[in-house]
């Protein structure tokens, strides 16, 4: 999957939770969380969406990584490539 | 016969306006199903039977506002019929119509049945017929400009009649937070617990030694509730908030909590919610987050008598064994209504939850 169409996936996984959110409004290197303005149980609800677009399951531990947009399509990329077979994946990694 | 009265929607809702029929004549309603879809100021409230029976007749039209109160709908009492059952007085009536009225009524296309009247003795005037078809056609004002109006109404409310005193307490959350993270780590995404849900399930555990924090302050007194419904203050995308009730928090599991909560939260912000919700909360919470400030004092939501605040988690400097440390904690807040408790069994309701946090696996 290219970047692009990763960056399509995500922002629909953010309007699904943030309707008003404007793909071209949204700045890619600035944290995430300000941008968009997500609560706790909107940002679990956001990494739920990616699970069932990407079949990736996100450890808590890995939240921390994902600071930006660019950050979450970098750390997406990384775990689609590790495991490009669904489900996840996690204990399958070297 | 039962008079089927518009429910209480919460102390900032006074009116609604049906959206929706849920119920025909000749239907078997039970207790707690959806009878009709009100609209509010707040959000489209699913109205709940309080009753058993069968629909006899709706008395009011959709786009009919009314009055939380105002009899909606006729229903038989189980082993009533048609026959036999007691029509209440005021449905038996005539009704008294001025002639102006009931002319301009017939030109305007509105019913007369669905009308109350405001002149003498009940009688429907030229101006009722008048201002329903205003009512019934005006569309839908802006729901933003409504919602501060209601905010606005309970919270000076709130602010004249409550004598408020404060609180803080800072908990320690070491071990909750260790305890909630290796939980989540064993768990798909879809089963994972917010710190959320344990700082609910503490708050309600605590009003069981505290239960005058717990209830609602009605005509001069307190009524202490029979469970702790919290009411959880959502703030909404579009702006305002609503505090739509967690009925029993007490009782419940910390995953079926955590269900609810998410399920609550997204009907709250879809503009969803039913009457119980609306009405129920016996206590509110008030949680930042972790996007918010340090702490928050909030304004109780009346009748109840108290507000649970809660600011963003974050490490702090916390001396333990004479040594400082970094320790993840949280600003509780009590805002205590002073006619229902006082200062010092506020402050030990506060320690009670701080207690109740640092045992995680007993929530």
């Amino acid at each position: 999957m290219d970047r692009a169409h990763l960056r399509t996936l995500v922002i629909d996984s953010l309007r699904k939770i943030a309707p008003e959110v404007e793909e071209s409004a949204l700045r890619d290197d600035r944290p995430l969380r300000d941008e968009v303005d997500l609560d706790s149980m909107d940002w679990l609800n956001f990494i739920i969406g990616l699970h069932e677009r990407l079949q990736v399951d996100i450890p808590e531990a890995d939240y921390r990584q994902l600071v930006s947009l660019d950050a979450v399509l970098d750390y997406l990329a990384t775990r689609l490539r590790d495991a490009p077979t669904a489900s996840p994946p996690r204990d399958s990694e070297p | 016969m039962i008079e089927f009265k518009l429910p209480s929607l919460g102390a900032d809702m006074d009116e609604g306006k049906l959206l929706e029929w849920k119920i025909h004549p000749g239907d078997t309603v039970k207790r707690g199903d959806i009878v009709a879809i009100v609209d509010t100021a707040k959000a489209a409230v699913d109205v709940e039977s309080w009753v058993d029976g069968t629909v006899r007749q709706l008395l009011i039209d959709i786009g009919d506002k009314v009055p939380v109160g105002t009899p909606i709908a006729l229903l038989l009492a189980p082993g009533e019929t048609a026959e036999n059952a007691v029509l209440p007085a005021r449905g038996a009536e005539r009704r008294r119509i001025s002639p102006a009225a009931r002319k301009r009524a017939g030109e305007l296309g509105v019913d007369l049945a669905s009308l109350s009247g405001s002149g003498a003795e009940g009688a429907i005037t030229l101006q009722d017929v008048e201002a329903k078809a205003v009512a019934t056609a005006t569309p839908a004002p802006d729901r933003g400009a409504e919602m501060r109006r209601a905010i606005a109404a309970a919270m000076s409310r709130s602010k004249r009649e409550i004598p408020h005193y404060y609180l803080a307490d800072t908990i320690p959350l070491r071990p909750a937070l260790a305890w909630l993270e290796r939980r989540n780590a064993e768990l798909p995404v879809t089963e994972r617990l917010l710190p959320a849900v344990l700082l609910l399930k503490a708050v309600a555990l605590a009003t069981r030694r505290y239960p005058e924090m717990n209830g609602h302050w009605i005509d001069g007194a307190f009524h202490a509730a029979p469970a702790a419904h919290l009411g959880v203050a959502i703030s909404l995308r579009q702006g305002g908030l609503i505090a739509p009730a967690l009925h029993d928090v007490a009782a419940k599991p910390l995953e079926v909590l955590m269900h609810e909560l998410t399920d609550l939260v997204q009907r709250a912000r879809a503009g969803s919610l039913r009457s119980s919700e609306m009405a129920d909360p016996t206590l509110t919470v008030t949680n930042l987050g972790e996007q918010g400030s340090e702490s928050v004092f909030g304004v109780i939501y009346p009748p109840q008598v108290a507000l649970v605040g809660f600011g963003k988690v974050m490490e702090r400097p916390w001396v333990e064994q004479g040594q400082c440390v970094a320790m993840p904690s949280v600003i509780a807040s009590l805002s205590g209504d002073h006619r229902a408790s006082d200062g010092h069994r506020g402050a030990l309701f506060l320690a009670e939850i701080r207690q109740l946090l640092q045992q995680p696996d007993a929530l």
